[in-house]
């Protein structure tokens, strides 16, 4: 194995895969996830990188990747409960109220 | 290379199912079917560390939390199915697609050329090596993430947080809200009749029956009714035969039943005159 560019394709195409669910998906937890989907294709893409360089650089960053992903995620689902509580729906499309 | 090759359909396959499917506790665990497999894709890129902390943080704790926000939020809060914006749904996929060709032609055309390999740089260890880079050039940024954690846990907090408007209610409230609604209105004092117990349902969606064979709503949980899969279920309709059942017996045995009351009646109107 001495080739990362399989991995890059697959990272894209998850990190694709994530983007179209962002944009298409209603509930928004599940966009939620999407996000963490790109999140993890980039992670892949780094260590591919670490591995073609030779160098433990890109395994930090996706180690830093990773814990601001936690931090996120922690907060992100923290204002969907808030959302849920007050507006009874985790539908991004119910959270409205700026528009009019 | 071979795990790549098994893993990477695994992965896409799992993906694409979190774009289809209807329900989020599904798309939960296709999440983590893809979050394992870059795990093992992490061991096979010489990266150790980074496979157990994909494993311990996102499949141990991101996707509980996301498992238990779904439990909280509900479990069957699933897409409308509605579009908001007309061939929005249509685009996105285009666009995406058109996006994943464009970056995977341009990954593939590069052409990086060999890796290195991480022989070199893991020598001392894949844990200590990191250590190293992480303790030394990245010091800054760590110290860093210990203040962005600390904000996440005070912000989660913070949102989680809900003030008490009215004051708690105790037993003693309760028993006097219900003693004031006899009074007022008569409502039963004591505890709600049990659901009903039969030869072929025990259930608590089973309603209690009543003297006059008629189901007692009361006898249900309000949870259960308000489900509304009380009337629909099996053991309902059981009750109904049971209902019917009584009532055909009853109109049997009425015309047998007046002439003997009214036999009696006559009888004791006889005796006094």
């Amino acid at each position: 194995m001495d080739d990362v560019t399989p991995f890059l394709v697959l990272s894209a195409i998850l990190f694709s895969i994530g983007c179209v669910g962002v944009l298409t998906r209603r509930n928004a937890i599940v966009v939620f996830m999407c996000v963490e989907l790109m999140l993890n294709a980039s992670n892949l893409a780094l260590v591919a990188f670490a591995k073609h360089h030779g160098n433990l650089e890109g395994q930090v960053a996706a180690f830093f990747v990773m814990v601001v992903a936690a931090a996120e995620v922690v907060v992100g689902l923290a204002i969907i409960m808030t959302i849920f509580r007050s507006r009874r729906s985790a539908s991004v499309d119910d959270a409205s109220l700026l528009k009019y | 290379m071979i795990a790549f090759w098994v893993l990477a359909p695994v992965m896409v396959i799992a993906a694409l199912g979190i774009l289809f499917v209807r329900k989020a506790v599904h798309a939960a665990l296709l999440l983590a079917v893809v979050m394992i497999s870059l795990a093992m894709l992490y061991a096979a890129l010489e990266a150790p560390f980074l496979f157990a902390v994909q494993i311990i943080v996102y499949t141990g704790a991101i996707m509980m939390l996301f498992l238990f926000v779904l439990m909280l939020v509900g479990v069957d809060a699933s897409d409308s199915v509605v579009e908001t914006i007309r061939g929005q749904r249509v685009l996105a996929v285009m666009v995406g697609g058109i996006f994943a060709v464009l970056l995977g032609v341009i990954v593939g055309q590069a052409g990086i050329g060999t890796a290195v390999g991480l022989g070199a740089a893991n020598e001392g260890g894949n844990i200590e090596g990191l250590a190293e880079v992480l303790f030394s050039q990245y010091v800054l940024a760590f110290e860093a993430t210990a203040a962005l954690l600390i904000t996440a846990a005070l912000g989660a907090m913070v949102l989680a947080h809900r003030e008490r408007l009215v004051p708690r209610e105790t037993q003693a409230d309760r028993a006097a809200a219900r003693v004031r609604a006899y009074g007022e209105h008569g409502d039963h004092l004591g505890p709600l009749a049990a659901p009903g117990v039969y030869a072929r349902h025990n259930a608590v969606d089973t309603p209690a029956l009543l003297p006059d064979g008629s189901p007692a709503e009361q006898s249900v949980p309000t949870v259960i009714s308000n489900r509304g899969t009380g009337r629909p279920s099996p053991s309902y309709r059981d009750v109904d035969r049971v209902v019917g059942q009584l009532q055909s017996r009853r109109d049997d045995q009425d015309p047998a039943t007046d002439t003997v009351v009214e036999g009696s009646g006559s009888a004791a109107r006889g005796e006094d005159a």
